[in-house]
């Protein structure tokens, strides 16, 4: 059981990406098939940070670490969806202008943050191998604990790029604000007060 | 020139996708050789429960069209619509407006002027020509079309009115119906019902049309259906849509997108290129159906016509 759950959840993970692949092959990509990448591929960046976010308060909650080991996995899946926005952006949508990238970085503030954001997420995936664990040692959970001001960028930069309706930016932002509250350590002791502790998952 | 009512459809009717594109194709050769009020019939376009309205009579041609573009084919001008009122999807506008009634309809025109007055839709266009006018429209958002619109000139329906020397804006009020327009309850940001306004030169210009049609026939209901403003050398924000009142105002009035936030919307909103949005630099845009983007053009390429409309005024101020 255990040895298809990772390859599964690496299936699923991927599926997004199919579809994509599939609604361009059925002409489902909408009359302005760039900005419909954009959107869709910056919207599974951020699902992926906040899934990915959301592994260690599960496990304050069901007191499990079951779901651990997938989290550098799914943090990578965040990375690969970026990667594409970012890359759609830069060739699709710019098409090597960098002028005018270069422009929109120092000028609009939707991609400054958004920018920032994708920059600190590259040394976070550069740096996700065993190999590169064991070498950074201590620093290494220093550096990935970017991950929370990093995705607090790409939720205010969703929530700068709206033209009137914020609400699923807002929606957002309390879902990583509530992950946030719920990793803390409080949440645990809270949590071994209310639920008894279990011994293993 | 008559709208007829749209009948309801039968099944028989409904045109399966092959017919629809070959006729679109059809449509598309055929529009700019003059023969688009010949075609008959309703189409139900793919994928969403919109009848597309019965074709239009009598229409003539105007020298003012742009004539040297390609036209936006009809599938995307009818699935890529921004049309709040049923949602800030581009696709809400098609797959949200089915029950969106535009027939009977009433428009009222009032304030500064000598004959204000209450009409149904069909005798209010009744006297005038309806013209095919093709022109290019240019979103904030940093897209375009080229759209073959019918309508009338805006400044043929308003000199029926005499506007009096008070009368120096016109305001366009789209139409408020939150049970049929889920946008207009769910987007509490924004003031409804959508309201626009001209200056009454702008609104006086020769180029400012009220359409009622598009490829020749009657307006979907994600166009703008029955009756909106189009203004070809400002954003598309400037076209409300399902209008129900034009009044002649003596003030500048506010507008639902500088009431929304005056330092990224001004009143004037011409397309200008040198004037960016803050979130959207307006210097290039893509024209829906091409890959790569082309430069933005002063007044969206109608320089020519209105750039006298604003002598002396400074452009970056008065956006
Ligand atoms: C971790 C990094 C990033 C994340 C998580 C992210 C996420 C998002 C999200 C959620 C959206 C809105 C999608 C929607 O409306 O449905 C979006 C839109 C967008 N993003 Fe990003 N983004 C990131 C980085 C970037 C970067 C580096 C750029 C460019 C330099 C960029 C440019 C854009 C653009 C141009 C849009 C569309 C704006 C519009 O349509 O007006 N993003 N992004």
């Amino acid at each position: 059981m255990k040895v298809i759950i990772k390859p599964a959840v690496f299936i699923l993970s991927l599926l997004p990406f199919f579809a994509l692949i599939y609604y361009g092959f059925t002409s489902q990509l909408t009359a302005n098939p760039i900005e419909f990448i954009t959107h869709y591929t910056g919207d599974w960046a951020l699902y992926f940070l906040l899934i990915t976010l959301a592994i260690s308060p599960l496990r304050v909650i069901t007191g499990s670490n079951a779901y651990t080991r997938f989290r550098r996995m799914l943090g990578l899946f965040a990375f690969f969806y970026a990667y594409l926005h970012f890359t759609t952006y830069f060739v699709l949508d710019q098409f090597f202008d960098f002028q005018a990238i270069i422009e929109d970085i120092v000028k609009r503030p939707y991609i400054t943050v958004g920018f920032t954001a994708f920059v600190l997420l590259l040394p976070l995936a550069v740096t996700s191998t065993q190999k590169m664990i064991m070498r950074l040692g201590s620093r290494w959970r220093q550096l990935h604990s970017m991950i929370y001001p990093l995705t607090g960028l790409a939720i205010l930069h969703y929530y700068w790029l709206v033209k009137a309706d914020t609400r699923t930016p807002i929606m957002l932002g309390i879902i990583f604000t509530s992950l946030m509250i719920l990793r803390h350590p409080w949440a645990k002791q809270i949590r071994n007060r209310v639920l008894p502790v279990r011994k293993k998952a | 020139m008559q709208i007829k009512k749209q009948d309801p459809i039968k099944s028989s009717e409904i045109t399966c996708k092959t017919d629809y594109l070959s006729r679109r194709d059809f449509l598309a050769r055929t529009a700019g050789v003059g023969m688009v009020g010949t075609l008959a019939g309703t189409t139900l376009l793919p994928g969403s429960n919109l009848a597309y309205g019965a074709a239009l009579s009598n229409i003539s041609k105007s020298p003012l069209s742009t004539t040297d573009e390609t036209l936006t084919d009809l599938e995307s001008i009818s699935t890529y619509n921004n049309f709040l009122e049923f949602g800030n999807d581009k696709k809400d506008a098609s797959t949200k407006s089915g029950g969106f009634t535009t027939r009977p309809w009433t428009i009222t025109f009032e304030g500064e002027c000598n004959k204000p007055g209450v009409f149904n839709l069909e005798d209010f266009i009744k006297p005038h020509q309806l013209e095919e006018r093709i022109y290019r429209l240019r979103c904030i958002e940093a897209w375009s079309m080229v759209i073959p619109w019918v309508g009338i000139p805006l400044a043929d329906v308003l000199k029926r009115f005499e506007p009096n020397s008070n009368a120096k804006f016109v305001t366009f009020t789209t139409v408020y119906r939150p049970e049929q327009m889920p946008g207009q309850k769910k987007n509490t940001k924004l003031n409804w019902p959508y309201k626009e306004a001209l200056r009454i030169d702008e609104a006086m210009h020769p180029l400012s049309l009220l359409a009622v049609g598009m490829y020749g026939e009657d307006l979907m209901n994600q166009n703008g259906a029955p009756i909106r403003l189009v203004v070809p050398w400002k954003y598309g924000i400037k076209g409300p849509k399902s209008i129900v009142k034009i009044s002649f105002v003596s003030a500048q009035p506010d507008t639902i997108w500088t009431l929304f936030d005056p330092k990224e919307f001004g009143f004037y909103s011409n397309v200008n290129p040198e004037v960016d949005h803050p979130r959207w630099s307006q210097r290039k845009e893509r024209r829906i159906g091409n890959l790569i983007k082309q430069d933005t053009l002063m007044f969206n390429g109608y320089a020519d016509q209105v750039a006298s409309l604003y002598t002396g005024m400074d452009l970056k101020k008065y956006f």
